[in-house]
């Protein structure tokens, strides 16, 4: 065999291990799971919207815009009263419904009189992510479809008619109810924009403090193992719990120094895309106090902790520098997982069982902070708080137990149940 | 009261019995060597004598205390240098001494760091990071780590492992001046002529099995045998 050919075949047959195989075949597969979600949200776009009409005006115009409202979406309550109003809003709501539109009394008043004919909309919006909005942006095409036809049919009616007025006959009065809250002038997707803008840092520096804080964790316990240091530490009069949680703390400040350092930058990134939006949140009441944020701290600080515990539980695996790099992987998918499920959708909009999922993951809960308390929901806040500090109490309790038997030196690990399992099946 | 008394010790890893029903007393003051070939479980011994390992079987007493239910005593009392050990790369020899020193009694720590220091005997060297010092150098600095705590009993694991004959020497004459000053000493080695010169009781294990134990002199004088390599070999071919 010639050199070239001897080389080639030793690396590859070093390269071809389930370290280097593994992280790829997960990322292939979140990307196949991202695609069919993608397929899913088109899906769900080309569905009828569910709303409620109120249909004020029945001449020319109104007409069109309510003949296309029956047409195109799935109506589930008539009426030609505005004093109905609130009975429209319950039953779509009921109904999983989208909006109540009304078309007033005035409409094909206003237009022929060459002055927009307002289409007040009253939005129904259950989550701020991008899930959610979908149905929402299925009738804003409804509102520009109304608004294309009337053009049309007033350029049939009147060739004389004032052009840039033909091209925007209607207008748009919105107010949406969400989580209780009414934002006069707000549509869903303006409000999507602000939060998801508002909330986004949160999820980005908590997932890069995990990756990093994490890989700390678990190098430096592959660290111990390959420079053959753990031996020495383990047989000093040193408790091995002051052993576990010196190391988590001490990746734990240096993760946060990276978080505020990440934070001021990733701060000034997003506050360019808030005064892009033209909106400001304050003003609908959408701030977070003092004592939020301490809320958002203590959140991140428990979910660092319960992080950095469960990266020293892999880091016992780890035998060596090069291991500890394919053992940061799950934590990583784990800080995206919620990163990119808080982004598509609310927590109360998910389907159960992602809800379940969503909550057991600990990095969740301080990327649902931020807009759980915005909107007052302190519930799932402590709530998640309380859950990771437990998860944290129960991991670390694990790792103290791993260092107290042989798994540790020796790899592997005394399982008297699964043994007397075995001898009961055999 | 011996230092350390070993009962019918088995440590197995998995299945395979590495250490099988042993038993050796050390008292205090002495220096006792394992001696046998690699795998034969000297490792394993000491890595069980040192709180490292869980045993599956028989008792172990140290100083006093009980190896199952006391280790944390244990700790206190004992210092073992593995075989392959190795430094925080990223210390001087001077920081890790002092590391290792902070685990202990604070009054003693300067005492203690000022003692791993001269035992290393590493001059301007000790501010150095350890990744620039050569192995004879990371030995010494390890050995005076083991021995700057003043333990009761030193554990150590072929402590002139792959060292050139002067450091070799040095280590040596520091094992016996540090048991002349009252440590009880358990060392293991593969080198039978520094055992010999070292130890004052053997015990020879292999697979697993100690297979004559007693004073180099006697063995030598029972097997009628020049050295403990003829000892050995005699022993386990009998």
């Amino acid at each position: 065999m010639s050199g070239l050919g001897n080389i080639t075949r030793k690396e590859i047959r070093e390269l071809l291990t389930p370290a280097t195989f593994v992280p790829i075949i997960l990322v292939a597969l979140i990307f196949a799971t991202m695609g069919s979600s993608i397929q899913g949200i088109q899906e769900k776009s080309l569905a009828p919207p569910t709303i409620g009409v109120i249909t004020e005006d029945n001449s020319t115009l109104g007409g069109i815009a309510s003949t296309i409202l029956y047409t195109h979406a799935r109506s589930v309550y008539n009426s030609t009263s505005e004093s109905d109003l609130q009975g429209a809003l319950e039953t779509v709501k009921q109904q999983n419904g989208v909006a109540v539109i009304v078309i007033p009394k005035n409409f094909t008043e206003r237009i022929t009189q060459e002055k927009p004919g307002t289409l007040q909309i009253y939005w129904i919006m259950k989550g701020a992510g991008l899930m959610d909005t979908i149905s929402s942006s299925a009738v804003e095409s409804l509102i520009s479809y109304i608004n294309t036809n009337i053009s049309k049919a007033l350029i049939r009616e009147n060739t004389t008619v004032n052009a840039s007025f033909v091209l925007a006959p209607t207008q748009r009065a919105e107010t949406t109810y969400f989580k209780s809250r009414e934002f006069v002038g707000l549509s869903p997707s303006t409000i999507s924009g602000m939060l998801s803008s508002q909330s986004l840092l949160i999820p980005i520096v908590m997932m890069m403090i995990i990756i990093m804080a994490g890989s700390i964790v678990i190098t430096s316990m592959a660290l111990e193992k390959e420079n053959k240091t753990l031996e020495t530490l383990l047989t000093l009069p040193v408790k091995r719990t002051s052993i576990v949680t010196g190391k988590i703390i001490a990746a734990a400040v240096i993760g946060l120094i990276l978080a505020v350092i990440y934070m001021i930058g990733m701060q000034f990134y997003f506050s360019g895309f808030q005064i892009s939006s033209g909106v400001n949140l304050a003003s609908f009441g959408l701030t977070l106090t003092s004592t939020d944020f301490i809320w958002i701290g203590v959140s991140l600080f428990i979910a660092l902790i319960a992080g950095l515990s469960l990266c020293m539980l892999l880091g016992t695996f780890a035998k060596s520098y090069k291991s500890a790099q394919t053992l940061t992987f799950p934590i990583t998918m784990l800080a995206m997982i919620p990163m990119f499920i808080t982004m598509f959708a609310d927590f109360d909009t998910l389907p159960l069982a992602l809800k379940v999922f969503t909550f057991a993951i600990p990095f969740s809960h301080p990327m649902m902070a931020p807009r759980a308390l915005l909107f007052h929901d302190y519930t799932l806040v402590v709530g998640g708080i309380v859950y990771v500090a437990v998860f944290a109490i129960v991991t670390i309790s694990i790792v103290v137990w791993v260092f107290k038997t042989d798994r540790l030196l020796t790899g592997t690990m005394k399982f008297k149940w699964l043994k007397k399992m075995k001898i009961r099946r055999f | 009261m011996p230092a350390v008394e070993v009962k019918n010790l088995v440590k197995k890893y998995g299945s395979m019995d590495a250490v099988k029903n042993i038993s050796f007393s050390i008292d205090a003051g002495e220096i006792f060597g394992l001696i046998g070939p690699n795998g034969a479980g000297k490792t394993t011994t000491l890595r069980v004598l040192s709180t490292l390992l869980s045993i599956n079987g028989g008792s172990v007493m140290i100083l006093g205390h009980d190896l199952s239910k006391q280790a944390a005593e244990i700790r206190k009392l004992i210092s073992y240098l593995p075989e392959d050990a190795g430094a925080y790369k990223n210390l001087s020899g001077r920081a890790y001494l002092q590391f290792i020193a902070n685990f202990f009694d604070a009054k003693e720590v300067h005492a203690m760091v000022q003692k791993g220091i001269e035992i290393t005997d590493l001059g301007a060297r000790i501010d150095d990071r350890v990744d620039t010092y050569s192995k004879g150098m990371m030995r010494r600095l390890l050995v005076g780590r083991a021995l700057m705590t003043n333990p009761k009993l030193a554990i150590l694991d072929e402590p002139t492992s792959g060292l050139d004959v002067i450091n070799a020497q040095e280590i040596r004459k520091l094992v016996k001046t540090t048991a002349q000053a009252g440590t009880t000493v358990l060392l293991s080695s593969h080198n039978m002529l520094e055992v010999e010169y070292l130890c004052d009781r053997i015990a020879l294990i292999s697979e697993g099995k100690i297979v004559e134990e007693g004073k180099p002199k006697n063995l030598m004088e029972k097997y009628k045998a020049r050295n403990i390599e003829e000892v050995f070999i005699r022993v386990v071919h009998e």
